[in-house]
């Protein structure tokens, strides 16, 4: 495993790397690297570069573990809104997360539907490309147009543009209070249903999903509201009224259960430690139960308001040809040596845009030696 | 500021160009008499003109697809252009280019509430893609103070941003796909109603390349109920660094208005000779804006007024009714018209980290001195996104220059402090040769082969954003 120490190591290994390198940061996502890759770790760049809580920005390096990203910004009522899940559970690895896999992987959990994803936040890219050179990108300011925005190309290109050193992301204040409404016992349509109409409400939810099976073993509907105590009590009220006419509203105000339920959405707790495919599929939101339909026999959980559906499928279960008539994509997260040998981790793309693609990889890796083959 | 040479080869061709638009296009959709031409010879940045070769006016993704095959062809550069209202010189023309116009491109496509999107042709105004939904208690976010005329074409292309983009992001944050029609003619969709891409970020790279990379003839964009209420506060104080220190303290708190604009004391006085807005005579002024329902707004402005407080302020005004918020608000609205009374003015949009703010702006009344030439200071104060409107006199001889080195200098020293050249206006003409000033020559020649990808020919828009001579052997090669 190479470890650089610091960019201009990480740029001599690459521009003088051999053949291909499975780049990560603490290797606890997506993307298993073939056995011939030699393994590059950017988890060597790691630290706080810059923290300006005033401004809501944070420079760091790749490698720097998410928990520490995690805690500088707790210390002073800040967070990353995006909310990134955390893998291992799920794919059943141990290691440090860092907050370079979280952007190359675009990780993003449930408040995504409202405050966007990692990708949003991403303000500026340090990345050391295929040819060794250094590249910087965007910067540290919330707003910047200068020139072509690499930063959002790179955030979700897992590894196979550049190598990430650096990274500036806006960061928000925490919240002071969380309430859960929840409704128990409906189906995937009417749960969907619900979630559209408060999405559609002004009471800004920041988290809606949708579990066939959830945590108490019944089918629950579920609806997050953050900020001031007063605003929170106000909206829930509000909401609560609206959505009264798909069944009993409960509200749930005990914070620490709060947590524990959308981490169990947020890291699809039911898939973890069990034998199947999962895929996570990404359509428009009233589609979700027809996806849900279409995967009979998977279990399933929906995020986003019913635009992502994570679904746990027998070993092999060809999703793809089954959801061709839905826009939108499936990634293939977990999966066994036979199901990867059946199907690509990423969704084939049309032949016109497959052509932008690689020529971009052409451009940015034109030896090919970063993650080939991870993204076609 | 230097445009390429017109290539004589594409002038010797209009003849025949022109009959072969003529072969796709009706009529009155291809404009090639010279006086007709010169409608689009210049955009919002209007020291700069030059008519083009022709222009065209497609009502169609198809008709968009069949003038650029036939200028793929013909080798003639296409500069896309929305409605012109660019600031940077991004619509600029140059003689030996087609202009294509997407104003005939204005239907509203689809609009789904469940789903919480609108899909439009590209020409469609800003403001009337919240129009379209308004009823249904919905809105676009991104609000360009040019929003009653620009179009999403100009925003997607510039990534423009907006009063309120502090809570609700720029264009980017807020577009889900488009139809593109690439240069050679081909028709690419990218995204869709569903979130986030399968593969690469391609809609994220195509946002705010300029109109380098694509034409865009439809988008899908998210809408968002509109909040219950909304409501401005407004608050003075004796220097704009201490103005700047209760924007950071505000952004601590942990409340996230919608808005914090400021303005210093020259805009004040300008606006309120030409809007009266009723604004007090002071240094620096904050107007900070907040949403929710009627207890909501009281809360969170209670905050900001407890913040503000302890900053001394001379004046502490929180709007008590719709007229009078809407009031707060003209003033800002107005503020560059109000400075344009006085005279030409040029304006720039640099970005700054929030914390150099007193820095920046006590540097730029230095330079105002030096130069001799007057600034005021409007602009988004959340995100530190900065406008200095600099006054010069057109007319004058050499004033110009003196206010374009003069604007060079402030956008160096907001690079110098940790920010950038432009922070929603796009580069253009106006910031090109500045670009060495942010990017390394390899961090420039990455962006170059992105454009290789899309554009192998460089004929679209290809003098723009990049410095001519680091792209001379790619244009026209
Ligand atoms: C008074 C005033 C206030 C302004 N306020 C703001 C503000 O608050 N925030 C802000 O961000 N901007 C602001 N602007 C700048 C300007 O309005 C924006 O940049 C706007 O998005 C431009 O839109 P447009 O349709 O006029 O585009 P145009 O000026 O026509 O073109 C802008 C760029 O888009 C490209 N383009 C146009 N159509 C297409 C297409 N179909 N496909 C690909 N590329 C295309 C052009 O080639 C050009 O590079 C302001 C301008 C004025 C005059």
């Amino acid at each position: 495993m190479l470890r650089p120490e610091s960019e201009a190591e990480l740029s001599e290994l690459v521009a003088q790397a051999a053949g291909p390198l499975a780049v990560q940061g603490g290797g606890t996502r997506i993307g298993a690297p073939a056995k011939d890759h030699v393994g590059l770790s950017a988890s060597g760049l790691s630290g706080i570069t810059l923290y300006e809580p005033g401004a809501l920005t944070i420079v760091v390096g790749a490698g720097t573990p998410l928990a520490e990203v995690e805690a500088a910004l707790d210390a002073e009522g800040q967070r990353l809104a995006f909310e990134p899940m955390d893998h291992r559970g799920l794919l059943g690895r141990v290691g440090t997360p860092t907050i370079g896999g979280v952007v190359a992987g675009n990780v993003s959990g449930p408040r995504r539907v409202s405050v966007g994803a990692c990708r949003d936040f991403l303000l500026g890219v340090r990345f050391v490309d295929g040819q060794g050179r250094i590249i910087k990108n965007g910067g540290r300011v919330m707003k910047n147009v200068t020139g072509y925005d690499l930063v959002k190309l790179m955030a979700g290109s897992f590894g196979t543009l550049g190598v990430l050193s650096e990274v500036s992301l806006k960061v928000l204040p925490k919240t002071e209070m969380t309430n859960v409404l929840c409704i128990t016992g409906l189906t995937d349509q009417d749960g969907v249903r619900a979630m559209s109409q408060a999405l559609g409400s002004p009471y800004e939810l920041t988290g809606a999903a949708h579990a066939p099976v959830g945590p108490d073993g019944e089918a629950a509907t579920v609806f997050r509201l953050e900020g001031f105590e007063s605003s929170v009590q106000y909206r829930a009220g509000k909401l609560a009224g609206l959505l009264g006419k798909f069944g009993q509203v409960e509200i749930e105000t005990d914070q620490q259960k709060n947590q524990n339920l959308w981490q169990w959405f947020r890291d699809v707790r039911p898939f973890h430690g069990q034998g199947g495919d999962v895929w996570r599929i990404s359509v428009k939101p009233t589609d979700g139960p027809g996806v849900g339909h279409a995967l009979q026999g998977a279990e399933l959980i929906y995020d986003w308001g019913g635009g992502l559906v994570w679904a746990q499928t027998k070993p092999g279960f060809d999703v793809r040809t089954r959801l061709r008539e839905f826009q939108g994509h499936a990634t293939l997260v977990r999966a066994n040596e036979a199901t990867l040998a059946k199907f690509t981790t990423f969704q084939p793309e049309p032949a016109p845009i497959a052509a932008i693609t690689a020529g971009l990889r052409a451009r940015f890796d034109p030896r090919d030696i970063l993650n080939p083959g991870l993204m076609g | 500021m230097d445009m390429p040479t017109p290539d004589p080869v594409v002038l010797a061709k209009k003849e025949s160009l022109v009959q072969r638009l003529l072969s796709v296009l009706p009529p009155d959709a291809v404009v090639h008499d010279p006086v007709e031409t010169r409608a689009y010879e210049c955009d919002g940045l209007a020291a700069y003109k030059c008519p083009p070769l022709v222009a065209v006016l497609p009502g169609s993704t198809a008709e968009v697809s069949a003038v650029l095959k036939i200028c793929h062809d013909m080798g003639v550069p296409v500069v896309p252009r929305g409605a012109g209202t660019s600031l940077s010189g991004g619509a600029l023309p140059t003689a030996d280019s087609v202009i294509l116009g997407v104003a005939r491109l204005n239907g509203v496509l689809e609009t789904d509430y469940d789903n919480r999107f609108i899909r439009v042709q590209s020409g469609r105004t800003n403001l009337s893609v919240t129009g379209a939904v308004e009823e249904n208690g919905f809105f676009y976010a991104p609000d360009p103070s040019s929003q009653l005329a620009c179009a999403i074409a100009g925003n997607i292309a510039m990534n423009s941003g907006g009063a309120h983009c502090l809570k609700y992001g720029v264009t980017t944050n807020n577009l889900l796909g488009v139809t593109m029609v690439m240069m050679d003619g081909s028709v690419v969709e990218i995204g869709g109603a569903h979130l986030d891409a399968g593969g690469l970020d391609l809609l994220g790279l195509i946002c705010g390349s300029e109109g380098q990379l694509g034409v865009v003839t439809e988008a899908t964009l998210r809408i968002l109920p509109k909040p219950e209420g909304a409501r401005p506060l407004l608050i003075g104080f004796n220097s704009s660094e201490v103005a700047g220190a209760c924007v950071s303290d505000i952004i601590r708190a942990g409340v996230l208005p919608v808005a914090i604009e400021f303005m210093d004391r020259p805009c004040i006085r300008a606006t309120e000779a030409f809007a009266k807005p009723g604004y007090p005579d002071c240094e620096a002024l904050l107007i900070v804006e907040v949403e929710g329902s009627e207890a909501e707004i009281d809360a969170q402005l209670g905050v900001i007024e407890d913040i503000a407080r302890s900053h001394d302020p001379v004046e502490l005004r929180a709007s008590k009714s719709e007229d009078e918020s809407a009031r707060i608000w003209l003033g800002r609205k107005s503020a560059f018209g109000a400075m344009g009374q006085i005279n030409d003015y040029m304006c720039l949009d640099g970005t700054i980290p929030v914390s150099s703010l007193p820095h920046v702006l006590g540097r730029i009344s230095e330079m105002s001195v030096e130069y001799g030439l007057d600034v005021g200071n409007v602009f988004h104060a959340g995100d530190g996104n900065m406008h200095p409107l600099i006054l010069y006199d057109a007319n004058k001889p050499g004033d110009l220059e003196l206010c374009e080195a003069f604007g060079a200098d402030i956008l160096k020293l907001c690079v110098e402090v940790g920010g950038c050249l432009t922070g929603e206006h796009g580069v253009g003409i106006e910031k090109r040769d500045l670009m060495p000033n942010q990017y390394g020559t390899d961090d420039l020649e990455v962006q170059l082969a992105v454009k290789d990808v899309f554009d192998p020919g460089w004929l679209l828009n290809p003098a723009k954003v990049f410095p001519l001579d680091v792209t001379q052997s790619r244009r026209g090669g």
